[in-house]
Parts: structure tokens; sequence; C-alpha cells
């Protein structure tokens, strides 16, 4: 028996050691395994925190701790290697981001289009057989520059273009202008999703021969762009401004104005008062026509009082027939009706011929 | 019920001011209220604030005209002056016609005014003024543009034309449905 008693009694010696594995609460412990968490919304001790505060507080960790871990241990574990693995179930905690969620990426205009369009991508195999080389070529990439050779040995010269014309340096250089303006795209793309505001430089001259609408926007843009904006410049008799879409932008000083806002009627009033003043003080001190007709009809008055004055003595020779110069008449004038004056002219002398 | 933009304002303006001169100011610038000038449909009415505030209760589509029509803008944005201006032209127009009885008809038919038929002109009257016609009783009857200065029309022959029509009583029924 002493042996028996000996080994419970070290028995209890170690379990003294070791706190027990089962942690008694009045309310229960909520515990979230999947985040680890345990939740104790039991009331402290208030007594015990202010004497012995450290201790107290370890001692009550200890027991959430403990009555987490027998949660864990519940969980259908596994070995691997030495090591004991539990599979925690989903968290039912809900935690907030510390960090707001990330934008959609916004989407290049070919993406738009597609969308506002319903235009899905197709999925193309990454290899082709190529019937010519009777073997099976990348899409891109690896070893298809070389079956591009090997396929374009001999290129005909189309029948309309110039015989001596290189296609090789053609193609190159087609396939260099799309690599541009896919990188113009990308760049603009870029550009779009950081609101960067690009300036529209000029003209996009897509060929050597513009069109008439190009070369209006050109004439029309370059009419404006002198420093008082093309006020002055003369004008053909039937000229059009060019129209479309953006060109309005493209024209020096012709920025669309914001709509006013509708006035009250005082400032409606004092607005039209001084508009009217403007136009009324626009008008000329000195009215030409006016002072020409006036400086007209002053002269005529003047002359009609004056003829007046000089002719009522003479008023009953006027009715004699002829002898007057000033009066005229539709007959032919004739010879010997004049009345002679023979002291005016000398009568002697020859007659000169 | 539209605020004139400015250049429209402007175009208006400078039209009455060819009939009214500075007199203008008058018809802003009223003891008995305050007036302006609102446009719908390209047509300018002339309105007081009252009657705006009433008119604005009306659905815009509901609503075809309020106020006093003075004109148009056409659509080359040049202002034309209807007859139902005649109201507020003539009271203050500084430069008047006056036609005898028996041309009266010719104008109402909508003629030009020719020299056998003008009674009176105001002294002074400018070439291509805006003046408006009065009967020899005098009752405005319409309104039009000097043809001729006032010295130039005691020299014009009977048949020669004084002033250009533009505008007549007459069109009350001549042109009863685009008056509005």
């Amino acid at each position: 028996m002493d042996i028996v008693n000996e080994i419970l009694e070290r028995e209890q010696k170690k379990a003294e050691k070791y706190k027990s594995i089962t942690v008694d609460k009045h309310l229960e412990v909520d515990i979230d395994v999947g985040c680890l968490l345990a939740s104790d919304t039991n009331d402290l001790d208030s007594k015990l925190l202010e004497k012995s505060k450290d201790i107290f507080l370890q001692a009550l960790t200890r027991d959430n701790t403990q009555l987490l871990l027998n949660k864990i241990w519940e969980l259908p574990t596994e070995r691997a290697d030495e090591a004991i693995i539990v599979k925690l179930p989903e968290p039912k905690t809900v935690i907030p981001r510390a960090k707001p969620v990330p934008k959609p990426k916004p989407l290049t205009k070919w993406q738009e289009f597609a969308k506002s369009k319903g235009i899905t991508k197709k999925k193309k195999d990454k290899l082709q057989w190529d019937e010519q080389l009777q073997k099976w070529v990348p899409l891109y990439g690896f070893k298809k520059a070389a079956a591009e050779k090997e396929k374009n040995w001999l290129i005909e010269v189309p029948q309309n273009l110039d015989p001596m014309t290189d296609m090789y340096e053609k193609k190159a250089s087609e396939k260099s202008e799309k690599v541009a303006k896919n990188e113009l795209q990308r760049l603009k793309n870029l550009a779009r999703s950081k609101k960067v505001k690009i300036p529209r430089v000029g003209l996009p001259v897509t060929s050597d021969k513009a069109n008439a609408t190009q070369l209006e926007t050109a004439a029309t843009i370059a009419k404006a762009s002198t420093a008082s904006l093309g006020k002055f410049q003369d004008k053909l008799p039937k000229e059009k401004e060019a129209r479309g879409k953006g060109i309005h932008e493209l024209i020096p000083g012709k920025e669309r104005k914001r709509k006013l806002p509708i006035p009250t009627p005082q400032q409606e009033r004092e607005n039209n008062l001084s508009m009217l003043d403007s136009i009324l003080s626009k008008r000329p001190k000195i009215d030409m026509d006016k002072a020409v007709a006036k400086h007209i009809n002053d002269e005529q008055v003047q002359r009609s009082e004056e003829k007046r004055n000089t002719k009522s003595p003479k008023a009953g020779k006027r009715k004699t027939k002829g002898g007057n110069a000033t009066n005229f008449s539709a007959k032919k004038p004739k010879a010997g009706k004049g009345q002679r004056n023979p002291s005016k002219k000398a009568g002697s002398g020859r007659k000169r011929r | 019920m539209k605020v004139l933009s400015e250049d429209r304002t402007r175009i208006l303006f400078e039209k009455l001011t060819k009939y009214i001169g500075v007199n203008v100011k008058l018809l802003i610038d009223r003891p008995d209220g305050t007036y302006c000038f609102r446009e719908k449909k390209d047509r300018v009415y002339y309105i007081s604030e009252r009657l705006l505030h009433l008119a604005q209760t009306l659905k815009p589509d509901h609503l075809i005209a309020a106020g006093t029509c003075f004109g148009k803008f056409t659509k080359t944005n040049k202002f034309r002056l209807h007859i139902t201006a005649l109201t507020y032209i003539a009271p203050y127009a500084p430069y008047k016609i006056w036609v005898k009885p028996s041309a009266e008809q010719q104008f109402l038919y909508g003629h030009h005014i020719i020299k056998s038929g003008l009674g009176r002109i105001t002294e002074n009257t400018p070439k291509h003024h805006g003046v408006v016609v009065y009967t020899m009783s005098d009752i405005p009857i319409g309104f039009g543009v000097a043809a001729r200065t006032t010295a130039e029309c005691r020299h014009a022959d009977p048949l020669a034309t004084i002033v250009f029509h533009q505008a007549d009583v007459g069109e009350y029924i001549r042109s009863e449905d685009t008056l509005t």
C-alpha cells in the first residue's frame, strides 16, 4: 500500500504543478475558432483586480486560453511529420478592413466599347496548323518569326503598285506603324485612367492627301490663330466655319461659355440699362448724313430766298419770249433772235475765219 | 420663357433705338413696376415682373405667349419688330410721318408710302431711320423706315417712295395666325 500511496502522492504533486484543463465560467465564453478569438463577457472581480491586478489578469487570460484550446482540440486532427495539424473552420466574426476596397481597374477604350456592344473575347489556340508549311505554327512568340520568314520567302508585288517597291520593307513599316499606334492607344488609355488631360495638337493627318473636312478645319484654325483670334481676317463670300465633333475645341478663342444664372429683376434692369448706355454712346456725336442734309437744305432755302428777292421786281419781264439765257426750252436756238449789243463788239474789222 | 442672351439683348436694343432712340430706357426703367424682355420660341415678349411670375406657374409646353410680343429673331439672328410692338413704340417715337387719308388704305394693305401720300413729316428725319406712321387724325397705324430725309422729300417726285413699309395694323387681319 505504501507504494500505491507514494505513487498517488507523487501524481498529486505533479498535478499541482499544472492547472486543471476544466474551467468554470458563470457565463459561457464566446469562442470563434476560425479567428482564434475568445471573448469573455463575464464581470471582472473588482476587489481582486484592485488587490493584485497582474496575477488576476494572468489567471483570467490563462483560463480563457484554456477554453479556446479545449475547443481547438475538439476539432478533427491530422498528423503530419510529428506535428498535429488542425484545420480551422471559417471565421464567424466580421472584422472591418483597415484599407478601402481596391477600385476596379478602369476599362480601356476598346474594353468599354466591347462591353457596350456585348463583344466577348474568343479564345484562340496557341498553335495553328499551317497548310503551306505543313506544321504547327505558334500564334505569336517563339518560332513565329522564323515560320513567317520561311513562309514569305517571296512576296508578289500587286498589279496596282510600282513594280520596284520593296514589299518586305513595306510590310515592316506597316508593322511598325501598328506597333506605334498601339503604343499611342496604350498611353491614351493610361492618361484617361489617370484623368490627365491631353492637349490635342494639330490635326491628325493619316495620309498625304487630306480630305475636304480636314482642310476646312485646318483653314478655320489657321484663320483663328492670330493675336486677335481671327477677328480681322477677311472672309470669302460663301465661307463657312468648320463644324464637327471635337473641332470646336481646336479653334482658338472658341471655348464654350458657361450658361449664366438667371439674374434677379434688379440685376437684369441694371444690365439692360448699362447695355443701352453702351449702345447709345456708340452712336456718332455728329450724324454725317443728317449734317450734310441739313447743310444742303439750308443752302437750298437760302438760294430760293435769294432768287425770290432778285426775281420779284422783274416779274413782268419774265414772260417775254426768248431773249433770256435762263429760259431753257426744248427748241433749238436760232440765229438772229438775240439782242444785239453794238457797243460791246467793235463793228469794224475783218471777220476772221 | 427664357432670358435673352447678351448678344440677343444687344440686337434687340439696337433695333429699338432705331425707332425710339434714347426712350428705350423708359421701357425698362418704369415707375409702375419692373418690366423685362423674355424670349420664347425666338419671339421676344415685353412683360411685367408680376405677370412673369404668374406665367412661370404654367408648364412651358402649355404656355404659348405672355406679355406683349415685340417681334421675333429670324434664323439669321436678326430682330424683326412686329406690329404688336406699336403700342409701346408710338408714344416714344421721335420721328413721325402723317399720311393723307387717301393713302392710308394703300399703307394698310402693305405698300410703301409714296410722296403723293405724304401729309406731314417730322423735321430733320434722317435717312434709314425708323419712323412711326400716323393718320392725319394722329392715330398710329404702323411703322417703317424713312427712305429719304425730310429735305430730300421736298424735292422728290410724287411717285418716289418716302417710307419703306415694315408693319401696319392691317396685319392684325392679314397675318393673324403668325402674330402672337
